[in-house]
């Protein structure tokens, strides 16, 4: 529905990967190349997960509707998992720094949000907007919505699954993948975008608060934060010899 | 947009919403199935008033419809200049799915204004011809650039002719003692949307009566030796200012053509002959020409022959008592070049029979021709309805008319009859469907392609396309009165009768047409078939000397247009959108401030809260 529609949905689902990448990402070339990796391998994840489900569907009876049904929830199943081995890779890579697996968390998250919306945006240009087989109007602006939240989920979920392997937190884990599952799951629910937008909200406010007491981050450094205390703080761990 | 009935779609509706108001984006038509009973005709009240013969300085008390108003029920529609689109739905579950949209989301109730989301419709109908012809002419730039690119292109088609008698056809000009008879009809019609020309009474019954009289004839012309030639001849483009009649007239007066004007003697032209009441039909002839004396003596000739051929008939014919001038007819434009003996058949008197005159409604309804129910459309084909019956006894009738003036002896009419069952399948191939067994096996490969299940389109269009009535003629002509000629393939599609013939194709066409399939196999059998029927250019005389502001000859021009297309959807409310613009702003505007206070902070926000290592002393 015209260009404000199209430009308010693409600021509200990539603004924060955006501004992310503009002042984390972008001054580093490192940085850069992990996000492309990260990306990648998110890439190569769908693409493995398709292909079981295009083989599935094609052995199925397509007649069935429930079949096809149960086959697009083991397709997404199928895909969660996939992505969450692909994380694992990064032993490879053995960085020293969260912040790269941070890096290709949003790559993770940048190439899922783009497959996720870019056809919505493309088709929120038009002259008109959803609802002349009597869905709901709020289409574009859920999916914008809900697009953010996987985005910054790929991300902490990256930070959260990394700071697990490396301390072989199994649990960590595990509860990283059934939060993915989870979330995957609820946009079964829609139309209803109530139903599945505030479940999905408050994983992701819960898990952007556990990735940051992974990264290192604690109550004490956030009110020090906040109240401009920091640079008190620098001087004072520098005590005069 | 609006979206209307059939029965709003009068003149007074139209005008108010071109004029009314600037809010109308475009109008959408639902044509029903049924034709209106007060009947309906887009075309003007005098047709082709500029363009005939009648003017100031020629029977001035005749021109514009002073004496009669031929189309009574004329209400001009097409000859006005809308600047929104206007589209014909068919009514069908398309149409039902708008008007439900229309009915969930615009209605009002309880007469407070609708709520958005809105049903809105789009309709795609990109002309790119402004003004007039003269400018969209000029503007074309055709062989100026290296992608000729053409805003807007001339009407234009062919005109289909036959002599009764082979012709040299490569020999231009005046031919020594040759005498024509033309017998003439039209080939074309129109209605106010582009894709739908039935013409069935306007167009098609006067050329299947001529269709039928050329094939009684076949057999009569070739034995007996005539004085005078019968020239069959199908004038394209008449309905826009006689462009098929203008052009052969210019051309014969340029010697372009293989007659001239001096072997003209006289003309017999037949007009809207479909709907002949009480079997009486009306013999129009020009009043002025008719003050010369050796015309009026002509005239009076031709009328007494077609009385005369007309007894025994289920026919009578009858002179409109009054002066009154031709009506819109191809005679007009062979009188304005020099006074012809000439009549015109119609089946009305003084203002048209036919209620639907050059409107969407001019089909088998208009023609009063009906089938009885359950009836194969091979059986309908072959059926004889009664519409075919009297124009098969109109044909006999021309025909033995047409015998006697070419200089036939009477006593040898009798044996000259028209075929009704050939009278039936005409009328159903044009009106009803093309694309059937009969026409099949009378058209070329490459023509069988362009038959189609439903009634054929009359509209000229431009010179580039040739229009499926101009090669339905053509091949019809040919077969009813040529013969099949013993040739091979190859020879018939070199105009031959064999490798070393170099004469035949002066005096002969030849077509090489699809056959029938033989009971046993698939494959069909084509054969040749040779007559003496030629197409000539039917473009007007305008486009060749580059006047386009002409006031002598038909400049009508079509715009190029882009794909024609409609879709419905629903909009949102201006202030949703506007609102979703603000929430990406602002969603943008604060991650960006968040993220650069995190990234400037992040050493002290992600400190495990050791010292740094880096203090050494």
């Amino acid at each position: 529905m015209t260009a404000a529609v199209f430009f308010g949905c693409t600021f509200i689902a990539f603004g924060p990967a955006i501004s992310l990448f503009l002042f984390t990402i972008a001054r580093e070339p490192l940085r850069v190349i992990f996000l492309i990796a990260g990306a990648f391998f998110w890439l190569v994840s769908l693409l493995l997960a398709s292909l079981v489900w295009f083989i599935s569907v094609q052995i199925s009876n397509k007649e069935s509707a429930s079949q096809q049904k149960g086959l697009l929830i083991f397709g997404v199943v199928l895909s969660v998992l996939l992505q969450e081995t692909f994380p694992a890779f990064h032993e490879v890579f053995k960085c020293f720094f969260c912040f790269f697996v941070l890096v290709s968390g949003l790559g993770f998250g940048f190439m899922s949000g783009a497959f996720s919306v870019v056809n919505i945006l493309a088709d929120s240009v038009g002259p008109g907007t959803v609802g002349i087989h009597g869905d709901s109007q709020h289409y574009f602006l859920s999916s914008a919505f809900m697009t953010m939240a996987i985005i910054l989920l790929h991300m902490f979920w990256g930070v959260i699954f990394f700071d697990g392997c490396e301390k072989r937190r199994w649990f960590v884990v595990a509860a990283v993948v059934v939060s993915h599952l989870v979330v995957s799951c609820l946009t079964f629910q829609n139309p209803q975008y109530v139903s599945s937008l505030v479940p999905t909200y408050i994983i992701m406010l819960s898990m952007g608060i556990w990735a940051f007491y992974t990264a290192g981050g604690s109550l004490r450094n956030l009110k020090l934060c906040l109240t401009c205390k920091d640079k008190d703080f620098l001087l004072a761990n520098h005590r005069p010899r | 947009m609006v979206i209307m009935e059939s029965a709003l779609f009068t003149r007074s509706v139209m005008m108010k919403l071109k004029n009314g108001s600037s809010r109308v984006a475009g109008v959408a038509v639902v044509v029903p199935s049924a034709n209106p009973p007060q009947g309906f005709s887009p075309h003007n009240k005098c047709p082709n008033e500029n363009s005939g013969v009648y003017s100031e300085s020629y029977g001035p008390t005749l021109a514009h419809c002073n004496t009669t108003v031929w189309n009574p029920l004329g209400n001009g529609l097409s000859y006005e200049e809308f600047d929104f689109p206007i589209f014909s739905l068919k009514d069908d579950n398309d149409t039902q799915l708008i008007k439900q949209c229309y009915v969930d989301h615009n209605r009002p109730v309880n007469g407070s204004d609708p709520q958005y989301p809105l049903c809105a419709m789009q309709l795609f109908s990109h002309m790119s011809a402004v003004t007039n012809t003269a400018t969209c002419m000029r503007r074309n730039t055709n062989g100026f650039t290296f992608s000729p690119e053409s805003i807007c292109e001339p009407l234009g088609d062919h005109n289909i002719w036959a002599p009764a008698k082979p012709l040299n056809t490569t020999q231009k000009g005046h031919k020594a003692g040759e005498s024509m008879v033309m017998a003439t009809a039209r080939l074309d019609s129109r209605s106010f949307f582009s894709e739908i020309g039935p013409g069935a009474e306007s167009a098609a019954s006067g050329l299947i009566t001529l269709l039928a009289a050329a094939h009684a004839l076949r057999n009569a012309t070739q034995e007996a030796q005539l004085s005078r030639t019968i020239f069959y001849t199908f004038f394209h483009g008449e309905t826009f200012d006689y462009i098929g009649s203008s052009r052969m007239v210019y051309d014969m007066e340029k010697n372009q053509f293989p007659i001239d004007l001096d072997n003209v003697h006289s003309v017999l032209e037949i007009g809207q002959v479909g709907l002949f009441s009480s079997s009486k039909v009306w013999l129009h002839t020009d009043p002025v020409s008719r003050r010369n004396g050796s015309v009026e003596e002509e005239v009076k000739k031709l009328v007494s022959n077609l009385q005369t051929a007309a007894k025994g008939l289920n026919v009578s014919v009858e002179e409109p008592g009054v002066t009154q001038p031709l009506p819109p007819s191809s005679l007009q434009r062979f009188l304005r070049a020099r006074p012809f003996p000439g009549v015109v058949i119609q089946d009305y008197s003084s203002s048209f029979a036919n209620m639907y005159y050059q409107s969407m409604f001019d089909n088998a309804d208009s023609l009063k021709m009906s089938y009885p129910p359950n009836l194969t459309p091979e059986e309908q084909l072959n059926y004889v309805t009664d519409t075919a019956k009297s124009l098969a006894e109109l044909a006999t009738m021309v025909a033995r008319a047409l015998f006697v003036q070419a200089g036939g002896e009477e006593s040898q009419v009798s044996a000259i009859k028209a075929d009704e069952l050939l009278v039936s399948r005409m009328l159903y191939s044009f009106v009803i469907a093309s694309n059937n067994s009969w026409i099949q096996e009378l058209v070329s490969s490459e023509s069988a392609a362009q038959l189609i299940n439903e009634t054929a389109n009359f509209y000229i269009s431009v010179e580039r396309q040739t229009s499926l009535p101009t090669v339905l003629v053509q091949h019809l002509l040919a077969n009813l009165t040529g013969s099949t000629a013993n040739v091979t393939q190859e020879d018939c599609k070199n105009q031959r009768e064999n490798q070393d013939d170099k004469e035949s194709k002066h005096l002969y066409s030849y077509s090489w047409v699809q056959g029938a399939a033989p009971p046993n196999s698939t494959e069909r059998k084509g054969f040749c078939v040779r007559s003496t029927v030629h197409g000539t250019k039917a473009l007007s005389p305008a486009f060749e000397l580059e006047d386009y502001n002409s006031k002598d000859y038909s400049t009508w021009t079509e715009s190029n247009w882009k794909q024609i297309k409609g879709r419905i959807f629903l909009v949102a409310s201006h202030d949703l959108e506007m609102l979703t613009l603000g929430l990406g702003i602002a969603v943008l505007l604060t991650s960006l401030l968040l993220t650069y206070v995190m990234s400037s902070k992040a050493d002290i926000l992600f400190s495990t809260g050791r010292e740094p290592t880096s203090a050494t002393y």
